[in-house]
């Protein structure tokens, strides 16, 4: 990984800054070391959207699940084991052949962390949170995606902790793959709506955690 | 507050650029960021509305110019400074200069998965409470205003006629709790605006759903 190769945009000297803040709360008592490792740890290995996948891919697999899952996202995501921080209100958007979710935060970077981790730095930047809202299709044809003319793109801005997970359509020829099978193919875009799912037979892409 | 933040339909940002294989922290003051803004932020010296307006409040030139995690820690230190839990002299070294004042909840690291899984809830249910004042399918306007203060409503959707999608419950107040007024639980709804209401024939969109708090609604004619 390359850590140093990041300076801040306004603050050249951020690196020294943030150590100096770190000794110091540090110091003060406000905050655990321990537990700032534990946080990163978290968060770099333990937390990301290889859970959002289990859950996309057992709603594929079990119609009882995909029905409680999509009347209350929080409590069908917290039975697999995903929950709280960042994910306290979940509400989960069913693509179907017609309508396509995509999911931004205008005013932030609010995302769904239990599922899908932290959010990358494209879902977090002015080009995203100013386009995505206006123009989903121009975003989606950024990410190389163009959707049938016919298809309704419904648009999600997620300002506060109301957290959104879309559930992409089932790739054809995936009949009789379990739920792990499946989900090697559910990508993270494809979570957000900017992307769709793999399609059999193409490996999964190599994401963080 | 219609600042820097305030993003939704600007033009000119040039196009996104995702990242294949993009690591979850790009340096490793990013990660300390991250680490130091959840764990103070845990302590409960301040609340998410307050830790969101704090970043928000940065003037626009420098919140459009900033990286996301500098952003984090500018509004970090202000928030810790204007606590009083530490002093613009220590910010500059490091040094401690003056004692350690008392933080209500330190987060200590046999806690962390925990706390974590449990979250922060912000519904607050209270079955006496007034009931709902609006319905799915119910026609409502957002009302017009320019707060200076914290808002969750984006200007592109202020003044905007939209469709009740469902009552989610009632929920903090984010106006009132990043202002120190306290929680102010109000009902929180899905409002399903038509793309076209927000920005005529300019759109790709169907519709644009979002979290309207009633205090954000009238009704529409």
């Amino acid at each position: 990984m390359h850590d140093h190769d990041h300076p801040g945009t306004i603050l050249p000297d951020i690196d020294l800054r943030v150590r100096a803040l770190e000794s110091l709360l540090v110091e003060k008592g406000y905050v655990d070391p321990a537990a700032l490792d534990r946080l990163v740890e978290t968060y770099e290995t333990r937390i990301g959207p290889r859970n959002g996948a289990r859950v996309v891919s057992r709603a594929w697999t079990d119609p009882q699940y995909r029905a409680w899952l999509l009347d209350d996202g929080t409590a069908a995501i917290a039975s697999l084991g995903y929950s709280g921080r960042g994910g306290e209100h979940m509400v989960v958007l069913e693509n179907t052949p017609s309508v396509h979710n995509l999911v931004v935060c205008t005013l932030c970077s609010c995302y769904p962390w239990p599922v899908l981790g932290l959010p990358p730095v494209w879902y977090k930047s002015a080009p995203y949170r100013s386009k995505a809202v206006v123009d989903p299709r121009g975003v989606l044809a950024e990410f190389g995606l163009a959707l049938s003319p016919e298809v309704e793109i419904r648009v999600w801005d997620s300002n506060s902790e109301l957290r959104y997970l879309v559930l992409p359509m089932r790739p054809e020829g995936t009949e009789g793959w379990d739920a792990d099978r499946l989900a090697t193919l559910v990508t993270r875009d494809s979570m957000i709506g900017v992307g769709l799912p793999l399609s059999p037979g193409a490996a999964a892409p190599p994401e963080a955690a | 507050m219609n600042g820097g933040q305030d993003l939704g339909g600007m033009h000119g940002f040039g196009p996104v650029r995702p990242e294949p294989g993009e690591p979850v922290f790009h340096a490793d003051w990013e990660r300390r960021t991250f680490a130091l803004t959840v764990a103070a932020g845990a302590t409960g010296a301040w609340n998410i509305d307050e830790s969101r307006h704090a970043r928000e409040s940065l003037p626009p030139a420098d919140y459009l110019r900033a990286s996301y995690y500098e952003i984090w820690f500018l509004a970090l230190c202000s928030l810790l400074k204007s606590r009083g839990l530490i002093g613009s002299d220590e910010l500059a070294d490091g040094r401690l200069r003056h004692p350690p004042r008392a933080v209500p909840a330190p987060l200590r690291a046999a806690e962390v998965d925990l706390k974590l899984a449990r979250g922060w809830p912000a519904d607050r249910p209270a079955p006496d409470a007034a009931p709902p004042r609006y319905a799915a399918g119910d026609r409502v306007r957002t009302r017009v205003g320019a707060p200076a203060t914290h808002t969750r409503l984006p200007r592109y959707a202020v003044g905007r006629a939209g469709v009740i999608e469902r009552c989610v419950g009632r929920h903090v107040f984010p106006d009132s709790n990043a202002s120190g007024r306290g929680e102010d639980p109000q009902w929180m709804y899905s409002v399903r605006f038509d793309a076209r209401t927000l920005w005529g024939a300019d759109t790709t969109a169907a519709s644009v759903t979002m979290s309207c708090w009633e205090p954000y609604l009238e009704r529409d004619a």
